[in-house]
């Protein structure tokens, strides 16, 4: 009873064992990490630490020598995150707006990954793009749309496809909740003052991102020509045509000036949240690179993860885990800047 | 999903109405019908993989229909005790993380006090964390407790070195309360005090009006919030990894079979898993529908 006689300090009194636990576990520990990266060493000779040495080039050395696998990570997660938006914008917005009685089984449907392990969703998908896989034995046996020696693991196909499904419901969550949240009044208000569809502006800005993305994805998958000889740049022009001709359609015919106007500006912070998300566990994954692909497509995880666990070379993989961090919350700042959105917490709306 | 109300945002007649039409009616329809089927394909290939007999040792490729691993579903070395330490594992740190989460949570919304943006701002910064740092600083940390001065003479030895059971509770009641504190937070948030206020006003002493009063209201938020932490504690992978040593969880021994064989055991603990999941989900919804006037007073 005493407790509650200084008023003042029962906030402090409530959040002490938990914000002392986050202390002890996540600001000492990086604490440790940041001087294991400065240190010389490896777990069996010893660590030399800050003070004594000050050894920058673990930073400078492994960004260069890993650097195919910095933009692995960037490229692959980056493209698994616009893919993850691609599908989960629209499923948001019809669960959100057309859901009726079916959104929340929808939204259960949507979770329902999560119910089976991380783990076992990834080898699930070596099972479905495996050579002797069922999409495999469908798209190249049966409709011989891909030559025989045509295969999708170890590709980056294959790695891209699992980070993009395994973040999906990361990416669709959010937008859910913000696009929920949007004033339908407003949308109507909108069609009353003559927001038709949207079909110069549309056909124009669909087909210019409609392009970009398909190139951006072209260019990421074919990324160190990995996918194979078909995959040559001379592929980036035609598919990059058909993004843009799919994006005019869909801009020009599709979506209508109250949603440009309206919906997808309110849902911005949303979009904010999602695609942060999506993006760092997507960046950090090894999981993925390690069932999906190949020694080409290691990501900087796959990297950390050996450094930490099976050479324990200490000093090199805590400065990759602090080069990753940084990466991510430059990627952060410069993403925030160009939405312009304060929303970082996505707290008070 | 409905029928379109009548051409949404549309001006003149036309084929362009009509397409409009069309589109609105059918196309996002199929679109949410198709990535739906995307998200649950691998869960569908999981549930037909346990019943498969491989040949050669990775259940890959489809072989034959086979009930054998549904018959032994636990007959793998180490797949018993991985299992059970998930379970003990995902029951201690949601009890703990729960109650330090709800904690933090009702200080936050209850109180306006000094540092109050800062904490806010702090318990985001873990989950913004990518689990590959989260793990790594924590396998820091622990390792420095044995070999680093000044931990090396203040910690006794075989507290968090060598890794294990402790050190796996320790990293989910971290990277718990965070998702904890958010939960809680959004239940809370819009909280009806007058409620709280009318039973003071009655004569009861903060204590009473906590228990009678603030806790079965907040009560929800907690359950679903130790729901969360419970399934991101039972599934975690890339922060067991790094802080469980020898001792295996779920996951973590997937991770080390796969290596040199894959047995449907897997799949079968996994469909199992998925099972009672989606059966608690059904539970806890018919219980909620069933409650339905409490539910009413959850402020949204």
């Amino acid at each position: 009873m005493s407790l509650f006689r200084s008023r003042r300090a029962i906030p402090y009194l409530l959040m002490a064992p938990g914000l002392l636990w986050l202390f002890l576990f996540f600001v000492v520990p990086n604490v440790q990490m940041l001087l294991f990266s400065l240190s010389e060493g490896t777990l069996r000779t010893g660590f030399t630490t800050p003070p004594e040495v000050w050894d920058f080039e673990n930073y400078t050395g492994s960004l260069t020598k890993f650097s195919a696998n910095f933009s692995n990570s960037i490229v692959f997660g980056g493209l698994a995150t616009i893919l993850t938006f691609l599908i989960g914008y629209p499923l948001a917005y019809a669960i959100a707006f057309k859901g009726g009685r079916w959104k929340n089984l929808l939204l259960f449907l949507v979770i329902a990954p999560f119910f089976t392990s991380f783990l076992i969703r990834t080898i699930s998908w070596r099972i479905i793009l495996g050579n002797d896989g069922p999409f495999l034995t469908v798209v190249r046996d049966v409709l011989g749309l891909v030559p025989a020696n045509f295969s999708i693991i170890g590709t980056p196909l294959a790695v891209v496809g699992g980070l993009t499904y395994q973040f999906l419901p990361f990416m669709v969550l959010p937008l859910y909740v913000s696009i929920e949240k949007v004033d339908r009044r407003l949308i109507e208000a909108a069609q009353d003052l003559y927001a038709g569809p949207w079909r110069r502006g549309g056909l124009i800005a669909g087909a210019i991102s409609g392009g970009l993305v398909a190139i951006a994805l072209q260019v990421g998958l074919g990324y160190g020509s990995l996918i194979g000889e078909d995959a040559a740049p001379a592929a980036v022009l035609p598919l990059g045509v058909i993004g843009a001709v799919a994006g005019g359609l869909v801009g020009g015919l599709l979506i209508s000036q109250a949603f440009i106007r309206v919906t997808l500006p309110l849902s911005l912070p949303g979009v904010f949240a999602a695609s942060i998300l999506t993006f760092i566990p997507a960046i950090g994954d090894y999981v993925n690179a390690q069932l999906l692909g190949s020694p080409k497509t290691q990501m900087v995880g796959n990297v950390i993860q050996g450094r930490f666990l099976d050479q324990n070379d200490y000093p090199i993989a805590a400065a990759l885990a602090f080069l990753l961090m940084a990466g991510i919350l430059i990627a952060i700042a410069l993403y925030a800047k160009l939405l312009g959105t304060e929303e970082l917490t996505g707290g008070r709306a | 999903m409905t029928a379109a109300s009548p051409a949404v945002g549309m001006d003149g007649p036309g084929t362009g109405r009509r397409l409009w039409a069309f589109a609105d009616r059918w196309l996002l329809k199929l679109f949410t019908i198709g990535a739906i089927t995307y998200l649950m394909v691998p869960i569908v290939v999981m549930i037909v993989f346990s019943f498969n007999d491989p040949v050669g040792k990775f259940n890959f490729v489809w072989a034959e229909f086979s009930l054998d691993a549904w018959a032994s579903p636990l007959n793998r070395p180490g797949l018993a005790d991985a299992l059970w330490t998930s379970i003990v594992v995902a029951i201690v740190g949601t009890f703990i993380a729960t109650i330090l989460g709800t904690l933090i949570a009702l200080a936050l919304v209850r109180y306006s006090f000094r540092g109050r943006n800062a904490t806010n701002l702090f318990i985001f910064i873990p989950m913004a964390t990518p689990e590959i740092v989260l793990g790594a600083s924590l396998l820091s940390i622990f390792v420095a407790t044995a070999t680093q001065e000044p931990f090396k003479s203040i910690i006794p030895p075989g507290i968090f070195y060598p890794l294990g059971l402790p050190t796996i509770i320790i990293a989910h009641v971290m990277f718990n309360i965070s998702y904890v504190v958010v939960t809680v937070k959004a239940r809370i948030q819009g909280f009806p005090r007058h409620l709280e206020e009318a039973a003071m006003d009655l004569g009861a002493n903060e204590w009473t009006t906590f228990w009678k009063v603030t806790f079965p209201l907040i009560r929800p938020g907690i359950v679903a919030a130790a729901l969360l932490a419970f399934s991101l504690s039972i599934d975690d992978f890339i922060v067991t990894n790094f802080t469980s040593g020898l001792v295996n969880t779920f996951p973590v021994w997937i991770w080390g079979t796969i290596r040199n064989n894959l047995p449907p055991q897997v799949h079968v603990i996994g469909t199992a898993i998925f099972l009672i999941a989606v059966g608690g989900v059904a539970i806890s919804t018919w219980l909620q529908s069933r409650g339905g006037r409490t539910v009413a007073i959850r402020p949204r």
